[in-house]
C-alpha cells in the first residue's frame, strides 16, 4: 500500500446535528486528511448530507437546523472563520446540476465577481481555468455566452464543478453527484474528480456505493446518523469491520 | 343511462354554467362604457377644461390629477413596499415579530378604503399640515396600496427557486450579493406586474382621495404637490350624485377614459407577465 502524506485538513469531534426534534447526525468524529478523496456512503436519511452541508455551514439556511461538535480546518475553529470566506475555502457540488439562469461565462465568472474581481482578462482566465479543470472546456468553448441550461445534464454539473473551482476553495464537496445523470455522464464527472485530485480535499457523498469504490482513497459508512466504519476504500470493501457495513455493501440490507 | 355519466353531465353543465355566470357582468360593463361612452370621447373632451358647471367641456384636469396621484403613490409606496418584502421574505427569521409584522400586513389590506381616507384626512392633512394636497392623498393611496405592493413582491421572490440562493451562499456570497445577483434578477419581472396592479387599484379608489386631496371642480393644473387636484374616480362621483343636468354622455365618458386608463396599465402588466413565462428556463 502507498504510505500518503496524512496531513489533517477537517478535523471533526463529536459532530451531532438536529432538525427540530430529529437527531440527524450523532456523536460523530473522524479525520478529513489533506488531498484525498473520501467518500461517504449509506442510505438515504443516515445523515450523509447533513454532516456534508455542515462543513460549510449552509446547513445554517434551514429553519429548525442546531448544532454542537467542534470542528476544525486547517487547525483552526472554523466558526472563527468569516462565513463568506469559509465558503469560499469550501466549496460544494450539489445533487442536481444546478446552474444559475445566466450564460455559461456568467456562471463561472459567478463567484470570482462576488470576491471583486471585475477585470475582464482575469475572468476569461479564471473562467477557462476552471473549465478546463472541470473536463468540460473543450464542450462549451465555443458557447459560452449561451445558456447554461442549453447544456446537457451531464455537462451543466461538470460546469457546476468548474463554478465550484472558480472561487479557488480548498475543499470540495460532492452531494450524490451522479443522483441525475446517466452512466457515462457519471464517468465524465469521475474522472474530473480524479483529475482534481493533486490540488484539492475531496468528499464525496454518494448513493452509488461503487461509485465510492471506484474513485475514493478512503470510505466512510453512515447509518442512522452514526458513523459505522471509516477505513482504507479497499479494506472497507474487502474485509469491513462491521457487519452492517457488510450487509450494506453487499446489498444485503434490511 | 348509468348514474355516474348522469352526474358528470350534471357537474360539467353546472361548472361552465357558473363560469360563464361571471364572464357576464364583466361583458356588460364593458360593453354599456363603449357604447354609450365612445360618443363623448373627443380631442376636446380628453384635453379641454370643463366647462359650464362641468355639464360640457372636457376632463383633462382630472386625468392629470389622477396621473399626479399615481405617480405620487408610486414613488412612495414602490421603495418602501419592495424593500420591506425583500426583507421579509429574504433577511428575516421566522419568530413572534415576522409573524405579527406579517398579520398587520394582512389585517391592513383587509381595512376599508374610507378608513384609509379618514387616517389620511387625520395624519397628513391636518396634523402633518398638508392640507388637502396631492402630497396628502399620494401618501394615503400609498398606505392603502403597501400591502399588495408587498404581497406581490414576496409571492415573485419565492417564485424564484431557494436552489438558486443556495448555489450563491455556497459560492461565499453574503445575503445582500444573493439577493441582488441570484435572487432579485428573476424576479423584477414579477414585482413590475404586481406593482403595476397594485397601482392601477388606487387609481380607481375614490374614499382615500375624497379628504385627501380631490376637488370637487378645478379647472386648472396643479403647480405643485400642496395643490389640490381633480381625481377620475371622484369626478365621476360627482358628475353622477352631485351636479344636476350632466349628460349620460359626459358620465359615460368620465368613466370610459378613467376605465381605459386602467385597462392600460393592466396590459402593460400581462405583457410583462407573459415576457417572465418566456424567459423563465429552470
Amino acid at each position: 500500500m502507498v504510505i500518503k502524506e496524512t496531513k489533517s485538513k477537517i478535523q471533526v469531534t463529536k459532530l451531532n446535528i438536529w432538525y427540530e426534534k430529529t437527531h440527524a447526525v450523532k456523536d460523530v468524529s473522524f479525520e478529513v486528511y489533506e488531498r484525498e478523496i473520501l467518500g461517504v456512503i449509506g442510505p438515504s436519511n443516515s445523515g450523509k448530507t447533513s454532516f456534508l452541508k455542515t462543513l460549510n455551514r449552509l446547513n445554517e439556511l434551514y429553519p429548525g437546523f442546531k448544532m454542537d461538535g467542534e470542528i476544525l480546518f486547517d487547525g483552526q475553529d472554523w466558526r472563527s472563520i468569516n462565513i463568506q470566506l469559509l465558503r469560499k475555502r469550501v466549496g460544494i457540488v450539489f445533487a442536481l446540476p444546478l446552474p444559475l439562469p445566466l450564460s455559461v461565462y456568467d456562471n463561472i465568472a459567478y463567484g470570482p465577481r462576488l470576491h471583486g474581481i471585475k477585470k475582464r482578462e482575469r475572468l476569461d482566465q479564471i473562467v477557462k481555468e476552471s473549465l478546463t479543470a472541470a473536463a468540460i472546456w473543450d464542450e462549451v468553448k465555443d458557447r459560452l455566452q449561451k445558456s447554461a441550461f442549453k447544456l446537457s445534464g451531464g455537462q451543466q454539473q461538470r460546469l457546476c464543478i468548474a463554478r465550484t473551482l472558480a472561487v479557488n476553495p480548498e475543499v470540495i464537496l460532492y452531494d450524490e453527484p451522479c443522483s441525475g445523470l446517466d452512466p457515462i455522464s457519471t464517468h465524465k464527472v469521475e474522472d474530473a474528480m480524479r483529475q482534481l485530485k493533486n490540488r484539492y480535499t475531496q468528499i464525496l457523498v454518494t448513493n452509488n456505493v461503487k461509485q465510492a469504490a471506484r474513485v475514493s482513497d478512503r470510505t466512510a459508512f453512515f447509518l442512522m446518523g452514526e458513523l459505522v466504519e471509516l477505513a482504507e476504500t479497499k479494506q472497507l470493501f474487502t474485509a469491513p469491520q462491521d457487519k452492517r457495513t457488510e450487509d450494506y455493501i453487499t446489498g444485503r440490507f434490511g | 343511462m348509468i348514474k355516474s355519466e348522469q352526474t358528470e353531465k350534471l357537474a360539467f353543465w353546472l361548472l361552465l354554467l357558473a363560469t360563464i355566470i361571471i364572464i357576464l357582468p364583466v361583458a356588460l360593463v364593458v360593453i354599456l362604457v363603449l357604447v354609450k361612452g365612445v360618443p363623448a370621447i373627443t380631442p376636446e373632451f380628453i384635453f379641454g377644461m370643463p366647462r359650464d358647471g362641468m355639464r360640457a367641456g372636457g376632463v383633462f384636469p382630472a386625468i392629470v390629477g389622477t396621473l399626479c396621484l399615481m405617480l405620487g403613490t408610486a414613488v412612495f409606496s414602490l421603495p418602501f413596499g419592495i424593500l420591506a418584502a425583500i426583507y421579509l421574505n429574504e433577511y428575516s427569521q421566522k419568530n413572534w415579530l415576522s409573524r405579527i409584522i406579517e398579520l398587520a400586513i394582512i389585517n391592513l389590506a383587509g381595512v376599508p378604503s374610507i378608513v384609509y381616507g379618514l387616517f389620511g384626512l387625520g395624519l397628513f392633512v391636518t396634523f402633518l399640515q398638508f392640507g388637502a394636497s396631492i402630497l396628502a392623498g399620494s401618501l394615503t393611496l400609498a398606505i392603502m396600496t403597501l400591502p399588495v405592493i408587498i404581497t406581490a413582491t414576496r409571492e415573485a421572490l419565492n417564485t424564484v427557486p431557494k436552489a438558486f440562493r443556495e448555489v450563491s451562499f455556497s459560492l461565499g456570497a453574503s445575503c445582500w450579493q444573493t439577493v441582488r445577483y441570484a435572487v432579485l434578477p428573476n424576479a423584477i419581472p414579477g414585482i413590475i406586474t404586481g406593482s403595476i396592479l397594485g397601482l392601477s387599484r388606487a387609481a380607481g379608489e375614490t374614499a382615500p382621495i375624497l379628504f385627501t386631496v380631490a376637488a370637487f371642480y378645478l379647472p386648472s393644473l396643479p403647480q405643485s404637490v400642496y395643490d389640490q387636484v381633480m381625481a377620475l374616480p371622484y369626478h365621476i362621483y360627482v358628475l353622477s350624485t352631485q351636479v344636476p343636468n350632466v349628460s349620460e354622455k359626459i358620465q359615460y365618458g368620465t368613466v370610459l377614459v378613467l376605465v381605459g386608463m386602467i385597462f392600460v396599465m393592466n396590459i402593460i402588466a400581462a405583457y410583462f407577465r407573459t415576457k417572465l413565462r418566456k424567459r423563465k428556463t429552470w
